[in-house]
């Protein structure tokens, strides 16, 4: 059973993108959710609260969706967090590299609300 | 052998070819000949001539360049062309991103209709902002993409920077003639498109202009 009351921390530059997460995330029962517009702003926020959910985008600056992504996994407090990357970034190269820095799952966009349920719910269900 | 250097038939041979394309015969293109014909000892050979012969159609293929190059007022391209193309594009990304968020705050008010409705009509509203949504993602989609477009102008107008400081005359590059303007205002030059917000009146604006006829 998946704790919709955890907190979300949702990372992307572009403030209409975040507005458009929420949203979703909220039709799906994650009210509890947070936002930052790059990835230092983001590790701030995970340093300092208590995210069961990381959704960010990549191409972000001045710190990246992978520089974040590498942050949290070598931080021992956050490097158990679920960690989605919702990216334009389509290339292999950048989904293998991802991987290899232990992004949990990766939303490639434009994408649909019902992708973004499948995955969260798969990498809530792994957590 | 041929012990003198043949300088009276090269001036005349470069008379030729002045007087054939006036004002641009490269001096470059003569002093590489002279170069050529300095280095030569003993009778010019078939293939020399030939060799000459290039030279000199370099030179004109040069010169061409030159002149078309002038014509297409390249510095128009870095001056004028890409900084209103930057400034365009960065409008439809401002413009597009207003009308999304609209769209958005009429969605969340229909979800919030939604909520206090129940059953299948509670389920419609969720269905239809749920795909609106989703579609309004296409503004950070196409955000990346003019941004993408922008790099690339910028790359090109470093490029056309790049040939103007090759050809080195500036004023040569500048010396096409601009078009007249035309004093007969016709329905054509009226047509174009939306103004920046810089540039553009606004509706009040507009009011005052239209009253001060009346």
């Amino acid at each position: 059973m998946i704790d919709k009351s955890m907190n979300v921390l949702i990372v992307d530059d572009y403030k209409t993108m975040l507005r458009i997460i929420r949203n979703l995330l909220k039709q799906i029962e994650f009210n509890n959710v947070e936002e930052a517009s790059d990835g230092g702003e983001a590790l701030a926020k995970l340093r300092g609260g208590n995210f069961g959910l990381v959704i960010s985008d990549w191409n972000m600056a001045p710190m990246t969706g992978m520089q974040l992504l590498q942050e949290v996994r070598a931080d021992a407090k956050l490097k158990r967090t679920p960690f989605i990357m919702i990216t334009a970034e389509s290339k292999t190269e950048n989904v293998v590299a991802a991987k290899q820095a232990g992004v949990s799952n990766y939303i490639v966009k434009p994408f649909n609300a019902e992708t973004l349920r499948e995955k969260i719910e798969k990498v809530l269900g792994n957590a | 052998m041929l012990d003198t250097l043949p300088t009276d038939p090269l001036t005349t041979r470069l008379a030729e070819i002045r007087a054939r394309y006036p004002a641009s015969v490269p001096e470059m293109v003569a002093e590489v000949v002279r170069s050529v014909l300095t280095s030569m000892h003993g009778d010019l050979v078939s293939g020399e001539v030939s060799l000459l012969s290039e030279v000199e159609a370099l030179g004109r293929t040069i010169s061409n360049a030159k002149a078309e190059i002038a014509a297409l007022r390249v510095d128009d391209i870095t001056v004028s062309h890409i900084p209103f193309a930057t400034d365009e594009l960065d409008a439809i990304v401002a413009h597009t991103a207003s009308a999304t968020n609209a769209i958005l705050a009429c969605c969340e008010t229909l979800d919030e209709v939604g909520a206090a409705a129940s059953g299948e009509m509670a389920a419609k509203l969720t269905d239809v902002t749920t795909r609106i949504y989703e579609a309004c993602s296409f503004q950070d989609i196409t955000g990346q993409r003019i941004t993408k477009v922008v790099a690339t102008l910028k790359t090109i107008e470093e490029k056309v920077a790049s040939i103007i400081a090759a050809f080195g005359d500036r004023s040569e590059m500048t010396a096409a003639p601009l078009p007249v303007a035309s004093s007969v205002v016709t329905e054509a030059s009226l047509l174009n498109g939306p103004q920046l917000p810089t540039a553009a009146m606004d509706q009040s604006e507009i009011d005052r202009l239209l009253a001060s006829f009346d």
